[in-house]
């Protein structure tokens, strides 16, 4: 894996830089997402960690441009399958959704309209992309679901979503996803919402799924534990920032920023049995009001009256970057 | 209240309550759309409340009336030159102007009077029926679910085929028709308080229930029952003033803006406008006033209720 | 329920009192008494009554006419059956547009406009908006005529007047005056469902898929608010349908409700009471068909009727 300054964009299927998402409301300006970069290769896994109320979701959003007012978006770069996406015209966008980026999101019980079938849902996103017949359409819905393991595909395709319980409606939503090969998944904590055996199901079709068609993946999440077992790549996401980001392995043996540390620390494993689980102080400060320079400066343990300046994100290793002025490896 | 009490309510400090008031005002002010509905209805107010010093001439004084100055235009000098009728006059040359002055009077009387009995008579109920609930509350809300699946207009149209004319026999249907949606807003909103904690802890200092229903759980129902008498006035008076344009409401020696529209309707038809068309006006801008007062009162007080 | 209604428009006020003219004599009194059955006791009328209408459906003649009252009413139906259901047409199809609009853009000065707008809809009272109508479009301009109904054709039983130019020429104004009160109503139902459904995941969700703005608003939006627009839409044409008197009286429009008014005003008691009995059994079926449609609407209340 090389990754360096000078690597030309076409190598990434999504190359985000300095992403800023912004919401004007009468309180003032909420700095939802404040500069994040990311870059995703072609048939990747990334993980996006964080905290509820990091920005991750607005992050995905921003991505599909689905922003609900009074939300701005604005990025330095913001390029996907070598297409400039803020040159992109309303319709293009509309154009790319669905087809080249699909996204899942979080509670499978509000995704899928109530008052329309499962199958009118599927057909209508076959064609709102191609000009194929609903036979066709309809066709490949039924392969779909069956690829993403829905028993009788056929008769679920006739029934209404509050029929379906919320594993199947989940299955569904990710097989609309799916339907027309896109490029890209976001999935917004697909699982968060379901049982844990159907989330392990899930997350393990989900993961083949993409393996075989090839799709990148990036994978919402706050939990730490669900995630390193299944991406490439690891993003923490702290009050609408990038903090750290390297692959999987090397987070897991050699996290450098504070924050990360205490996330690692908090996830219960054999050798914390029986002892106090670690607890990062304090909580998100409000985007409102945030501290000046490092954002986890409140919270953190290294903290020095140099964390007011702003940290700079830099690389301490090929592909692994950290934006703190204290990292290190050690806790 | 006792001392013991001061403490259960909640929002009991002055501080406090002051603190809300204000915030109440700043909301209200916010929306330019009411203030100018309260000025209007306060200008309306006074109007109707000085009257007989205000109008030019008092249009029920048949001595001062001149058969030869009926139906004159608006801008129009009466026969004697004695004074102006900026509004016109109508067919028994009453001044058109004052006319509505003193109709106004009748028909923000008919409305005040009418919405204060229902508020009073349906809150007491709505009340009682959530406190008490059983066949107290099956009872009383029967009554007003029957009542409200029938139209205002219909019940009061029967009411006064029976009664006959009347300021006061319309001011009694009015009433008939209104109070049960304040029993059923008191009621909502009264069960919601009923289960809150400072009930019971008012219940545990064995106070009567008179105390508890009306010192304790009705202060804070009043928001509700507040946007719905405001909302209700407008409708009292576009009631009142349907009435009487039907002929079964005040009588003709008591006319209220309605009558006057009805009196002139006739005379409409052959281009004599104004002595419909003035009143209407009046009657347009009271009762739009206050539905504007009201329409942002609901979007403060509960803002969860839409509609 | 309708029991209690006949009951109590029964116990209010003696017929006979109504009935003769103020100098008739006792004997003349006892004489009409007898003929239409007033002496019996009230049970026994009542049942009398009852008996005459569930078995015969025989409401009673008119005291006016000496027709039979339900044939008198079935006769003007098709006046006001066209009247209300035009006005209502009017009303959703103006009102749900104006009222997605409104709820997706709250903030913009065409929404505010709208619901200002929706404000004075339903503030103004109804004879109010006909004046103005008839005022401007009948008096001034000559457009239209001022009231009465254009020349009608047979529609298989029922006379309709939609079928010729003067016919709508006659229609347009009624229609519009009651379409301007619904028209407010169901602009600010559509609003709030829309407001209400706009943030739902599954609108986003949508939009994730790529599908094109008219399918998330035209299929995806509107499925769901259509759920509320057609409960309300469908009570207030009941509404509409019964209760026209108003408007109808205002353009002499020949319907039930004018024969409702004509008849409380002539105290002409069976008419009266067979147009509440009617009207009550033509809510309780629109009830019903309302219901059945809100479970075609909404495939969640079917599955819970099933279980």
């Amino acid at each position: 894996m090389q990754e360096s300054a000078g690597t030309p964009s076409g190598q990434w299927l999504l190359d985000v830089q300095g992403l800023c998402t912004w919401f004007h409301t009468r309180r003032g300006v909420v700095k939802a997402v404040d500069g994040v970069s990311l870059r995703v290769k072609q048939g990747e896994i990334l993980g996006l960690v964080g905290e509820s109320g990091s920005g991750k979701t607005i992050t995905g959003f921003s991505l599909m441009n689905l922003v609900d007012q009074p939300g701005r978006i604005r990025a330095d770069r913001l390029h996907f399958d070598g297409r400039d996406l803020q040159t992109l015209s309303a319709n293009d966008y509309r154009a790319l959704r669905g087809r080249d980026m699909a996204m899942i999101f979080q509670d499978p019980m509000m995704t899928l309209n109530p008052t329309l079938r499962v199958e009118t849902q599927m057909i209508e996103t076959v064609q709102a992309h191609e000009s194929v017949s609903r036979r066709a359409a309809r066709a490949r819905s039924i392969d779909m679901l069956t690829k993403v393991g829905i028993p009788a595909p056929a008769e679920r395709l006739t029934v209404y979503p509050h029929h379906l319980s919320g594993g199947m409606r989940q299955r569904i939503a990710i097989a609309i996803a799916l339907l027309n090969s896109p490029k890209l998944i976001i999935a917004d904590e697909p699982t968060t919402a379901l049982d844990v055996t159907i989330q392990g199901q899930i997350l393990y079709e989900v993961q083949k799924l993409c393996r075989e068609m090839g799709t990148a993946l990036i994978w919402i999440t706050h939990d730490l534990a669900i995630v390193s077992g299944l991406a490439d790549r690891l993003a923490v996401m702290y009050a609408g920032r990038i903090v750290e980001t390297a692959p999987t392995a090397e987070i897991v043996r050699g996290a450098q920023h504070a924050y990360t540390h205490g996330l690692m620390a908090s996830i219960p494993t054999f050798d914390t049995r029986g002892k106090k689980l670690f607890q990062i102080p304090g909580s998100t400060p409000s985007p409102l009001n945030m501290p000046k320079g490092c954002p986890f400066r409140t919270r953190c343990y290294r903290a020095t009256p140099q964390c007011i300046e702003e940290p700079v994100f830099e690389e301490v290793a090929p592909a692994h970057g950290v934006s703190c002025w204290h990292r290190g490896v050690e806790a | 209240m006792t001392a013991a009490e001061n403490i259960l309510e909640s929002g009991g400090q002055p501080a406090m309550r002051e603190s809300m008031l204000r915030l109440f005002a700043e909301q209200f002010l916010a929306s330019k759309l009411a203030v100018l509905g309260m000025i209007l209805l306060a200008l309306c107010l006074c109007l109707a409340i000085f009257a007989p010093w205000i109008a030019p001439q008092n249009p029920f004084d048949i001595g001062t009336l001149n058969i030869m100055d009926s139906k004159l235009p608006p801008g129009s000098v009466s026969g004697d030159g004695a004074m102006m009728h900026w509004l016109g006059t109508d067919g028994q040359a009453r001044d058109v102007f004052s006319a509505i002055l003193y109709g106004l009077r009748i028909s923000l009387i008919v409305g005040l009077v009418s919405v204060s009995a229902a508020f009073a008579i349906g809150a007491t109920a709505g009340l009682i029926s959530a406190y008490f609930g059983g066949r107290t509350e099956a009872l009383l809300m029967r009554i007003v679910d029957i009542q409200l699946s029938f139209p205002a207009i219909l019940v009061a149209l029967v009411l006064l085929s029976v009664l006959g004319k009347g300021v006061d026999k319309v001011i009694y249907a009015l009433v008939a028709v209104q109070w049960a949606y304040f029993a059923r807003a008191a009621r909502g909103a009264a069960i919601v308080e009923r289960n809150k904690e400072y009930v019971q802890a008012a219940r545990c200092m064995s106070l009567s229930w008179q105390r508890i229903l009306w010192r304790h759980i009705f202060p804070n129902c009043i928001p509700p029952l507040m946007v719905i008498a405001t909302i209700d006035l407008a409708h009292a008076i576009a009631l009142e003033a349907t009435l009487s344009f039907l002929g079964v409401g005040v009588p003709v020696t008591e006319p209220s803006l309605g009558m006057l529209i009805s009196n002139g309707f006739e005379y409409m038809m052959s281009g004599t406008y104004w002595i419909a068309f003035f009143p209407g006006i009046a009657l347009a801008l009271v009762v739009v006033a206050i539905n504007l007062v009201g329409d942002h009162l609901r979007d403060i007080l509960n803002p969860r209720n839409e509609i | 329920m309708s029991a209690l209604v006949f009951a109590a428009l029964y116990m209010i006020g003696d017929p006979v009192l109504m009935l003769a003219s103020p100098e008739a004599g006792d004997a003349e009194r006892e004489l009409i008494r007898q003929s239409f059955g007033l002496d019996l006791p009230l049970w026994r009328q009542y049942l009398i009554f009852l008996n005459k209408v569930f078995v015969h459906l025989d409401f009673g003649k008119s005291f006016l006419t000496g027709e039979p009252a339900i044939g008198l009413i079935l006769d003007r139906m098709p006046a006001t059956l066209e009247l209300a259901t035009a006005a209502m047409l009017f009303a959703v199809l103006i009102g749900v547009p104006l009222g997605i609009y409104a709820g997706l853009k709250p903030e913009s000065f065409g929404a505010r406009s709208v619901m200002t707008g929706s404000v004075l809809g339903f503030s103004l009272p109804n004879f109010w908006v006909g004046l103005m109508l008839i005022m401007v479009f009948a008096v001034f301009l000559h457009w239209m005529p001022a009231g009465g109904r254009g020349p009608v054709q047979a529609f298989g039983p029922i006379q309709l007047s939609i079928f010729s130019w003067a016919g709508w020429r006659s229609l347009i104004l009624p229609v519009a005056t009651i379409a301007v009160a619904k028209c407010a109503l169901i602009v600010r139902v559509t609003r709030a469902a829309t407001r209400e459904c706009l943030p739902q995941d599954y609108i986003k969700f949508a939009r994730a898929r790529g599908l094109s703005e008219a399918r998330v608003l035209g299929v995806h939006l509107l499925k769901n608010i259509l759920i509320p627009i057609v409960t309300v839409a469908g009570l207030e044409y009941g509404q509409v349908f019964a209760f026209a008197v108003v408007t109808e009286s205002v353009f002499s429009w020949p319907g039930m409700g004018k024969l409702l008014i004509d008849s409380i005003i002539t105290l002409d008691r069976p008419v009266v009471v067979a147009y509440l009995i009617l009207t009550v059994v033509f809510l309780s079926l629109l009830n019903l068909v309302v219901d059945v449609i809100y479970t075609i609407l909404d495939p969640r209340v079917q599955s819970k009727a099933r279980a």
